[in-house]
């Protein structure tokens, strides 16, 4: 490569910038000048996009070693897929002033969400020689008549982040766009392009390489930068613990602890969890600090696109001191003034934590799932997509999506199924249906409605939100996005805060809601569904171990068990504080009836699935309603009947026999598929949000995603998007490893089931929680009747 | 306990039926709310699959409670059809052929958009905002308009809202069914179509629910 007439070039530059190469980047140089495909292992900030961009320079350079800045309107060379908009435009930024200082005729584009229509149509025109995309734009690319011809030039596909990609559904989404832009090439005879993955380190990295390069049918290479970063972690710790910490709400009153921090960095990034604690957080701090006010930010998903770059803008050239941003700000973008970071509350991961932290090398433990799943949803989308471009022909397409590593497994079968849905819409009366979406024209698969097509083109994308409606001031002016459910229990009058700003909601108009400023001090402040990550297997198990500090020895030295003291005390005087080996089982009766505690310190996930396969097993006891809740820590089962569990059978009700069975039935009868349909059937194209203009017309269109679950629940429940929400379920949330592990771990343990009078510091929490679940084994007449008695005794 | 339960008004007695319609015993009527047919149809031609059995079955069971009941009159309070024609209106034409014989009148509501031609086909009676009936009035909505002629403070029997009731038991146990809603002074229906959401009522002192399970009803209240 040194001989080759680019790298001089490249060289050249890199001295004159007083930079000098990684070793990890000149390896990647050296693959790409021989067109290899791989995956570059690098954490942020360390020059792993040039790594890739420099050797597509070095190649053109190469190709065009004499008029190589003169050379114009190459076509499209490199396209650079990222999951981030935020990171489009700093990557962006960052290429063209290589390509400016190199003297190069390069022109690099962005193409997202949030590219105007002008820049859209110039593209068109005449493609950039890079193209930044997300992986919805890149659908919506292929969605364009003449596609193929975009793609004819390109040589490199780099997928950026690719760590935060797998296992998704938008990782889904890119390996199908992959396949396609593949075997264009090969079908036009032409050398496939290259494709390189750029990830941090995860566990698996040999299996991220494997899926991002599936559809080239190459090992490839991996090539590690093998940089780490130091890392100092400091708690900051309240000086007088809650008894009785509220979920989530703790920690508020240590904001006056951070002001110091604040002050001493030149810029603070402050992570919270969820969105509605970055309000609260936001305008404590301001409260505490007001000189604070001007230099510190708020950033989160619901906040406004213009306020969003501009604040992202700030960050980079420092203006502000500090930001306090949900994960909407993560993913290390490379904002090199921040300088500290905090993260409030559990950050649920030791490896996205550490990321946050700014070292995404080295955490081994962190293992992107892959999804063995077959994505249903994602690949009807993708089929429609394909049909209102060019149309396709099956028998290509289906050789093509199985050269992906998520569709590997399809099935003939199943593949006719989909058609059969995408052609015939499933369940019909023949002579009195009139199902419209693809057409087949001559053996290609098209669909020639123009509204249909427009619609589709509306709704690509994998990322499912509650339906969003804008904020803005009666007076015009824009604040932002908020979730319709959130502003339909709002009555006029109504103070909440958004974007940092206190808001009295004044009307509906138009899909949008109008709003004045207030001087309320006292303010509601959304609650937004989902952003709660659960914890990691490996957190949990620390978190058991330090039990076992707070309980016995109080000689600890870590300060961190200090502070819980008195926390642990109360439990320890009303019930028990378990030790590493024992399972702590609650029984505590209330006026909201039977509570059932189990505290096995499994993360949420493991929880909400435990709770469903014991409620299930205690309901073949005998006929029993459950609600269930549970957080990090542990789960409940609240009941109106005792629930009967006890010395005797306790080991049973935690055995890992017939697990699977188990797990399969008490899936079924709960509502958790329910939760998952309403993504798949989004995604999936059977339920239309979005839009507000579209909305209006097609209100006959309109049905509740629980609605459809009910419908095909009874009608037709073999439907592939209803089977792939149950299938989620199963895949996701009811990880039999994980659950296997548990119970054999409990069967080790002692499991100690104590009777305390009132609640505990432990069941606190969970109880407050609002998110349920049900279960029953009673006939719903029978349910509704003794309910019915309730309420009468209730009111008399 | 078995159902239908009845429920009087004014002397009349009104059977409740789980399978979400009321039978006028005095009048030999059957009364129902929010069809909605041709639902799945209009949302199969933009091009969504929901099974079209949901209409299948919808139309069997208006047929097994007039056999049931042997009705010679069926009361539609508004929302018959949901949008504009399509074919599924040829099944319910079809239908509609067997059962000659029967009279249907059809208050109209937001959803009843389709051309006088064809209600005339289906020798179904329009009737623009209410129509009254033995001291009774039927009305798709409960709220009053200009066109509004009836006046006088009549029963009322509408449909529109898709009324349900959430049911709250010990340990945050709920539950939410579709109802029928009696108030002293009218009576909202639930929708009769099982492609239909609801809108919770909470019925007050003096109020009666009918929630029902589809295999029965039970009275709330």
């Amino acid at each position: 490569m040194q001989h080759s007439a680019g790298y001089p070039v490249i060289n050249h530059w890199l001295e004159t910038k007083s930079f000098k190469p990684f070793l990890f980047q000149q390896q990647s140089w050296q693959y790409i000048a021989a067109g290899e495909s791989g995956l570059v292992n690098a954490p942020t900030g360390c020059g792993k996009t040039f790594a890739v961009f420099l050797g597509a320079l070095i190649n053109f350079i190469n190709e065009h070693p004499e008029d190589y800045r003169s050379v114009k309107k190459s076509g499209l060379l490199l396209l650079w897929i990222t999951p981030l908009r935020a990171l489009a435009k700093d990557i962006g930024r960052a290429m063209e002033e290589v390509i400016t200082e190199l003297g190069l005729q390069w022109k690099v584009g962005i193409r997202n969400g949030d590219t105007d229509t002008a820049e859209r149509a110039r593209q068109k025109k005449q493609m950039p020689e890079v193209l930044i995309i997300t992986p919805e734009s890149l659908h919506l690319l292929l969605a364009q008549k003449g596609y193929p011809e975009i793609f004819q030039s390109l040589q490199l596909i780099a997928v950026d982040e690719w760590h935060e990609l797998l296992g998704s559904k938008r990782g889904v989404q890119v390996e199908l766009a992959l396949s396609r832009i593949v075997h264009l090439q090969t079908a036009a005879d032409c050398p496939s392009p290259m494709i390189w993955g750029i990830s941090a380190t995860i566990g698996n990295l040999d299996d991220a390489k494997e899926v991002i390069l599936s559809a080239l049918n190459k090992a490839g290479v991996i090539v590690k930068a093998g940089i780490r970063n130091a890392i100092e972690v400091e708690s900051v710790f309240p000086d007088e613990i809650e008894k009785y910490p509220w979920a989530g709400h703790l920690g508020i009153k240590l904001a006056h602890k951070l002001i110091p921090i604040i002050q001493q960095s030149r810029t603070t990034l402050i992570f919270i969890n969820t969105r509605g604690m970055s309000e609260t957080w936001y305008q404590t701090l301001l409260t505490v600090c007001p000189e604070l006010a001007g230099s510190i930010a708020l950033h989160h998903s619901s906040i406004d696109r213009e306020l969003r770059t501009w604040i992202e803008d700030n960050l980079h050239s420092g203006n502000l001191k500090a930001v306090v941003c949900t994960a909407s700000l993560d993913l290390g973008v490379d904002f090199r003034p921040v300088e500290t970071v905090i993260q409030v509350g559990s950050p649920k991961g030791v490896a996205r934590f550490l990321q946050r932290a700014g070292r995404s090398g080295h955490s081994p433990d962190a293992i992107s799932r892959i999804h063995f799943l077959l994505c249903y949803d994602v690949l009807i989308q993708y089929l429609n997509t394909l049909a209102i471009s060019e149309g396709f022909y099956p028998t290509a397409i289906f050789n093509e999506v199985r050269s992906t590593y998520c569709f590997r497994d399809l099935q003939e079968n199943e593949w006719q199924q989909i058609l059969h849905f995408i052609t015939e819409g499933g369940v019909a009366m023949g002579q009195y249906d009139e199902f419209k979406k693809v057409e087949v024209e001559e053996g290609i698969y098209r669909i020639r409605n123009r509204k249909l097509a427009m619609r589709h083109r509306m709704h690509i994308g994998t990322i499912v939100s509650d339906s969003m409606m804008k904020v803005k001031f009666v007076s015009g002016g824009y604040v932002g996005v908020i979730e319709e459910y959130f502003i339909s229990r709002l009555n006029p009058g109504d103070v909440f805060t958004l974007a940092g700003r206190n808001l009295e909601f004044v009307l509906i108009k138009d899909m949008t809601a109008l709003v004045r400023k207030s001087d309320k001090k006292k303010a509601i402040v959304p609650s937004w569904t989902g952003g709660r990550m659960p914890l990691s297997a490996n957190l949990g198990k620390i978190l058991r171990q330090t039990l076992n500090e707070l309980g016995g020895n109080h000689q600890s030295a870590e300060p961190e068990i200090k502070a819980l003291e008195p926390l642990a005390a109360l439990q320890q005087q009303l019930s028990i504080v378990p030790k590493e080996n024992e399972l702590l089982i609650e029984h505590i009766e209330t006026e909201d009836g039977f509570h059932l505690f189990v505290y096995p310190f499994e993360g949420r996930l493991v929880h909400e699935a435990m709770a469903a396969i014991l409620a299930y097993r205690i309901s073949k006891i005998r006929p029993i309603s459950f609600s269930f809740a549970m957080n990090d820590y542990g789960f409940e089962l609240l009941s109106d009947q005792q629930i009967p569990v006890d010395d005797t059978n306790v080991y049973e009700l935690f055995s890992p026999d017939d697990l699977l069975n188990d797990i399969q039935r008490s899936v079924n009868n709960t509502e958790m598929a329910r939760r998952k349909f309403r993504d798949v059937a989004v995604i999936g194209g059977l339920i239309f949000q979005g839009m507000p203009g579209e909305k209006k017309k097609a209100r006959h269109l309109q049905s509740s995603a629980s609605l459809l679950f009910n419908v095909f629940t009874e009608y037709d429940p073999q439907n592939l998007l209803l089977r792939q929400s149950y299938q989620e379920v199963l895949d996701q949330q009811m990880e039999e490893v994980r659950l296997r592990d548990m119970l054999e771990r409990i069967q080790q343990s002692e499991i100690r089931i104590c009777f305390p009078e009132r609640l505990t510091p432990f069941c606190f929490p969970i109880k407050v929680d609002s998110m349920r679940e049900d279960l029953s084994s009673e006939k719903l007449e029978d349910r509704v009747r003794r309910m019915q008695q309730q309420m009468n005794a209730g009111k008399s | 306990m078995q159902n239908p339960l009845p429920h009087s008004i004014a002397g009349n007695t009104f059977w409740v039926f789980p399978e979400r319609c009321l039978f006028w015993e005095d009048t030999s009527t059957l009364i129902i709310a929010d069809l909605h047919l041709g639902k799945t149809g209009h949302f199969r031609k933009a091009g969504i699959g929901v099974p079209q059995t949901i209409y299948k079955a919808d139309l069997q069971r208006l047929m097994a409670m007039l056999y049931l009941c042997k009705a010679n009159r069926l009361i539609i309070v508004g929302d018959f059809t949901h949008s504009t024609i399509n074919k599924e209106m040829e099944l319910f034409l079809r239908w509609r052929k067997d059962f000659s014989s029967l009279h249907i009148d059809l208050v109209k509501g937001n959803h009843d958009i389709l051309e006088a031609a064809w209600y005339k086909e289906a020798a179904i009676q329009e009737h623009e905002w209410e129509m009254q009936e033995n001291g009774f009035v039927f009305r798709h909505e409960t709220k009053k308009s200009k066109a509004s002629v009836i006046s006088g403070e009549l029963y009322t029997f509408t449909g529109h809202v898709h009324p349900g009731i959430v049911l709250k038991g010990v340990g945050k146990q709920s539950l939410k069914l579709p109802c029928f809603y009696f108030t002293p002074t009218h009576c909202i229906l639930p929708a009769f179509s099982r492609f239909t959401g609801m809108y919770t009522v909470h019925p007050s002192k003096g109020e009666v629910a009918y929630a029902s399970t589809d295999a029965e009803i039970i009275r709330i209240g």
